[in-house]
């Protein structure tokens, strides 16, 4: 983005505007999420920076809000810290349990998402799909569709999976989806997958499909062909589909609001109590862990995408 | 056989050479138009299994749960579930036919059964949604008929309380004595019926929803707007840097975009609150005194703000795609050729960037009219769009047929915008970092 | 792929399986919830074994209500106040409890009458009195102090912005007190359509300096955070702030709100048995005064009132603290269950017109 030699001095006063504007932009970006980490180390109960935090002054930074996220909901938050109390962390910790229920939903979740998606984005690639476009339209639509409308509408089914047969006249009674791990599961799951099938279609636009014939010429049937072949091909593809998925799910809230139980309370779902009630500084520390996972999980992405860009011989522009 | 129907076969057999008679035949000897036929068949149906599992997925995991919500918004047994006796009078007698003592009799005793079965609130509650203030009236006519009424049932019924002869009231019971209505939609579009059953706007003071409709879209614009603004000149310096530099500005772009939306609400709230970090580095430089902090959160500012920045990379994405595709050398001709360098940008740099601006666009507003989190948490009651007014019907007020009625009118939109999206820019196209 | 279906069927095991004995209680969160937890569901675990979740909502009516509806109820007790335990009982969403089975005060009362009067109702059983009230923050104030009502309505004199709760049961009344109504008078005035329309022109007259608050933790952190000079809350936050956190807070006692807040169990519940069980231990006569420990509620049971001491602290007295206080009554509102019972919905749904119409 060199200025060419023939420019005048207004074009040139013109440019250095242009980078400090931009350089604001992406400050606008980046500092709401900087501007919560230091604060959660905060020894006051507030959102500000205090003088002593200001001054670099050590007695104005605590790792106290980080320690409760631990004792928040322990039975005795009080005793001494052996291994008992431990064990009293992991069972009764709010946060904690709030992290259990987030992996469990969104491990889970992730890979129903991830092996439908990738099963339908390799379904998708191929010329000869039937009615491609509509049948895309309908699997990106948990994207687009506004969540309230999704969660309402799960909200109403999974409380009562049957009642659509009895339209049919069939009067089945069976149990219900919402309150258990299976309804949130099957909920991210259907949320997430779009992200699998757009990112998964997108490392197969690129993928040569002569690759699979010639391994299909050479003798191998066609499992071998998908594990040996096309898999490794598309693997960055499909990891970062199941990231975003996973990421999805870990950071959805309003159906876990709408059809979680008590049992399935997830770190958004205690966030958002958290949030309305009174943001103390804790939350500021979960939004941090948060923060500090979100750029692992980019670096990840970041990774395998160039890594599919070298193996599919794609260079970047 | 198998190795046969392949389609590569055929197409090997149709170059390596022709046979004599008129028509093709593959080495088996059939009729290639036929195998081919077959081959292909068989591999669309080989497509279409791998993509059957999801498709099945989808339908009945999110398209059946929204078809079965929207019936609600048509469907409201409350009613005529509740109240048989007089329902079926409603069905015998057309409107417009004064209630007589079989009709107040069969009142009587549906009130008194409903009370008994401790529906009765269901029913008034039904009645109340398009008559306010009836629910009372149910209620504590339950509680006085428990022990019966005696005829003559018009006097007795009216002497629970006078407002039982009123036309409106009747009027609006005929309507809710069959379980499917239209009225829920009449309700979301700040409409009513009138004691003679004719559609009439709501009063004034009542008429929110068409309003908050309009908000929705309009703040939507504005976010739009904004996210066009701040993400055109990152998108533009994104895509003329040289690859090493404009992949590492990319992370400050994408790390926003993964991190978690509770956490940069969160974020937001911390910066604009009234002890905030921005006021209080506007009251350190002195721009305004300690006791003029700015109010800019709980209001449309602070959902405005909010929302552009996670919006952001959903503009500056398709933006930088498309730019980093649109060849220099046309603004350095245009420049050659005597332009000034805006009119350069204006009339060759920018008309490359329409389907970009288009996508991100259309994809910034179709996202914005359905968001919750963020206005729910930081919109205050002038920031909160319509589906804070859905959340609010499914949770509080527990209207779930109006509910689902605002829902359908909302999904209609944009569905509408999603249907433009896919003719301009494609489904396929979307990208994710 | 073997060692990935192992390992995923082993989690599959961990996440369903089938928790031991436990309760879920639906309650108002922040202070109040904390208060619950260390008055009566820790010596209840301890006592039991049975583990109680604790979940909470803003108002946990509303969800028990669409629990009930959808089919789909997941708590089993809920924390709510008398009018919506009414009008539920009426509607049949509430399990009927039998006085007779709650137990009796240590010295042999029955429990019928040990309980205040309206604390025992078809559904429902009473723990707390609960005040709503106007609280400042005073050291914002250099000279005159705010002190009534009406002074919360007059932002000239005292210029701000004021918390209220987003429901018209709590706003509603404030307005009309403060325009000069006498308390015995607010539902008389609350049921005639001029007198609702007198409550909202007085609200109108504030509606641009509102910041409107839904969980009951929000107005003490609102005025904590310096976003409000005044707010309405429920008196036991209040105090938790002042006295917990030493927070600079004042309560404004004229023209509080008072109401009770109850247990009920819905029908339907996952463990009813633990419900009840966990019903009839947290309104005992001990768990009742342990409670106000924690926050300053006053206590249902008569024989609760004699045992009410020291807050956590060991030095402040609850009892001048209390909504209770025939000092803080003189100008009360009374909870007028049935009123609300009848009339919630409607005046809800003109309120949120009103709120919504800008």
């Amino acid at each position: 983005m060199a200025l060419p030699t023939y420019a005048t001095k207004l074009e040139r006063l013109w440019h250095y505007t242009y980078l400090v504007i931009c350089a604001a932009i992406f400050f606008f970006l980046i500092a709401p999420i900087v501007v919560v980490i230091p604060l959660s180390f905060n020894v006051e109960p507030y959102f500000t920076f205090t003088d002593k935090m200001l001054s670099f002054d050590a007695s104005g930074y605590s790792m106290r809000w980080y320690d409760s996220l631990l004792t928040f909901g322990m039975a005795k938050p009080e005793a001494p810290r052996d291994l008992s109390w431990w064990a009293d962390v992991w069972q009764n910790a709010k946060w904690v349990q709030a992290a259990k229920s987030s992996l469990i939903v969104g491990f889970f979740a992730t890979i129903v998402a991830t092996v439908l998606g990738t099963l339908a984005a390799l379904g998708l690639s191929r010329p000869e799909m039937p009615y491609r476009r509509a049948i895309m339209a309908i699997l990106i639509s948990p994207m687009i569709v506004p969540i309230i409308i999704t969660a309402t509408g799960m909200f109403f089914f999974y409380s009562n999976p049957c009642e659509p047969l009895t339209w049919i006249g069939l009067n089945p009674q069976c149990g219900r989806l919402a309150g258990t791990y299976l309804g949130v599961i099957l909920a991210h799951a259907t949320l997430g997958i779009p992200f699998v099938i757009i990112t998964v279609t997108a490392t197969l636009v690129g993928f040569d499909q002569s690759l699979a014939r010639a391994a299909a010429s050479l003798g191998a049937n066609p499992r071998t062909t998908f594990f040996r072949i096309i898999m490794p091909l598309i693997l960055p593809g499909v990891i970062s589909g199941a990231l975003f998925a996973f990421v999805t799910s870990f950071d959805e809230v309003v159906a876990v609001l709408f059809i979680a139980g008590p049992d399935q309370q997830t770190i958004p779902r205690q966030m958002w109590n958290g949030i309305r009630e009174q943001i103390s500084p804790a939350i500021l520390a979960v939004a941090t862990l948060l923060v500090i996972f979100s750029v692992a999980l980019l670096t990840v992405v970041e990774m395998l995408r160039r890594r599919s860009e070298r193996l599919r011989g794609v260079t970047p522009h | 056989m198998a190795q046969a129907l392949d389609p590569h076969a055929a197409i090997v057999t149709e170059a390596s050479g022709l046979a004599p008679e008129g028509a093709l035949k593959t080495a088996d000897g059939q009729p290639l138009a036929r195998a081919l036929a077959r081959s292909s068949r068989r591999a669309r149906r080989r497509a279409f299994l791998l993509v059957l599992p999801l498709l099945a997925f989808i339908l009945i995991t999110f398209v059946l749960p929204i078809g079965q919500m929207l019936q609600r918004s048509v469907k409201n047994d409350g009613f005529s579930a509740n109240m048989p006796q007089i329902s079926a009078w409603f069905h015998a007698n057309p409107r417009g036919t004064e209630p007589d003592e079989v009709a107040w009799g069969a009142l009587a005793a549906d009130l008194k059964a409903s009370a008994e079965a401790k529906t009765i609130g269901v029913v008034g509650t039904r009645i109340n949604y398009e008559m306010a203030g009836t629910r009372s009236l149910f209620t504590s006519a339950g509680r006085k008929v428990r022990d019966g009424l005696a005829p003559p049932y018009r006097e007795a019924v009216l002497a629970l309380d006078e407002k039982w002869g009123d036309p409106k009231l009747w009027s609006v019971m005929r309507e809710a004595s069959s379980p499917y209505t239209g009225n829920f939609y009449l309700a979301a579009m700040d409409r009513t019926r009138d004691a003679e059953g004719n559609m009439v706007q709501a009063p004034e003071e009542q008429r929110i929803y068409i309003r908050l409709f309009m908000r929705t879209f309009w703040l939507s614009a504005v976010i739009t707007c904004t996210t066009f603004l701040l993400g055109f000149p990152i998108a533009h310096l994104l895509a003329t840097l040289p690859m090493r530099k404009s992949n590492l500005l990319m992370i400050l772009v994408l790390l926003p975009f993964w991190t978690s939306l509770l956490v940069r609400t969160t974020a937001w709230m911390v910066l604009l609150q009234q002890q905030g970090v921005v006021n209080d580095i506007l009251v350190w430089l002195g721009v305004i005194r300690d006791d003029q902090r700015l109010q800019m959160i709980f209001n449309q500012t602070g959902t405005i703000i909010a929302m552009t920045h996670i919006l952001l990379p959903f503009m500056i994405l398709p933006l930088y795609s498309v730019m980093r595709t649109i060849n220099p050398s046309y603004v350095r001709a245009a420049r050659s050729l005597g332009a000034t360098s805006w009119t350069a940008f204006r009339r060759i740099y920018f008309p490359q960037t329409l389907p970009g601006l288009g996508a991100g666009a259309l994809l910034v507003f179709i996202l914005a009219v359905g968001y919750y989190i963020t206005p729910a948490l930081v919109g205050g009651s002038s920031g909160q769009l319509i589906s804070n007014m859905i959340a609010m019907h499914m949770t509080q007020t527990l209207n779930w047929s109006l509910a689902a009625a605002l829902a359908a009118l909302l999904l209609l939109g944009v569905l509408a915008l999603y249907w433009v999206y896919d003719r301009l820019v494609g489904i396929d196209n979307l990208k994710l970092g | 792929m073997k060692r990935i279906l192992i390992l995923s069927s082993a989690l599959c095991g961990l996440a369903f399986a089938a928790q031991a004995a436990e309760v879920n209680v639906v309650s108002w969160g922040g202070a109040y919830e904390k208060s619950q937890v260390e008055a009566y569901n820790k010596p209840f675990a301890e006592k039991t074994g049975i583990k109680v979740n604790m979940i909470a909502a803003d108002n946990p009516a509303t969800p028990l209500k669409a629990q009930v509806e959808a089919k789909n109820v997941t708590g089993d007790v809920f924390d709510i106040e008398v009018s919506d335990a009414i009008r539920l009982c009426d509607e049949g969403a509430l399990v009927e409890i039998d006085p007779a089975s709650l137990p009796a005060a240590p010295d042999g009362t029955p429990a019928a009458e040990d309980f205040l009067d309206g604390a025992l109702q078809d559904c429902a059983v009473a723990n707390i009195f609960w005040g709503t009230v106007i609280a400042f923050d005073g050291s914002k104030y250099s000279g005159e102090k705010p002190s009534t009502a009406a002074d919360f309505f007059d932002t000239a004199k005292f210029p701000g912005k004021r918390g209220l709760p987003k429901n018209p049961k709590r706003t509603l009344y404030l307005a009309l007190i403060a325009d000069g109504v006498a308390p015995d008078q607010i539902y008389e005035k609350l049921s005639s359509p001029e007198g609702i329309e007198q409550a909202f022109k007085k609200l109108d007259t504030i509606k641009k300096d509102v910041v409107w608050w839904e969980a009951g933790a929000q107005p003490v952190q609102l005025l904590a955070d310096g976003e409000v000079v005044m707010a309405t809350g429920y008196n036991g936050r209040f105090f938790d702030a002042m006295v917990g956190e030493g927070k600079p807070f004042e309560i404004i006692w004229d023209g509080q709100y008072m109401d009770m807040d109850m247990f009920a169990i819905p029908k339907g519940a996952p463990n009813p048995e633990a419900a009840m069980e966990y019903l009839k231990f947290a309104t005992d006569t001990q768990r009742l005064a342990d409670q106000a420990k924690y926050i300053a509620y006053g206590p249902a049971r008569k024989s609760s009132t004699a045992l009410v001491g020291m807050y956590q602290d060991g030095k402040t007295e609850m009892a001048p603290h209390m909504p209770t206080v025939a000092d803080h009554m003189k100008t009360a509102v009374m909870d007028d269950p049935e009123f609300w019972a009848d009339h919630a919905a409607e005046l809800t749904e003109k309120f949120n017109a009103w709120l919504a119409a800008s």
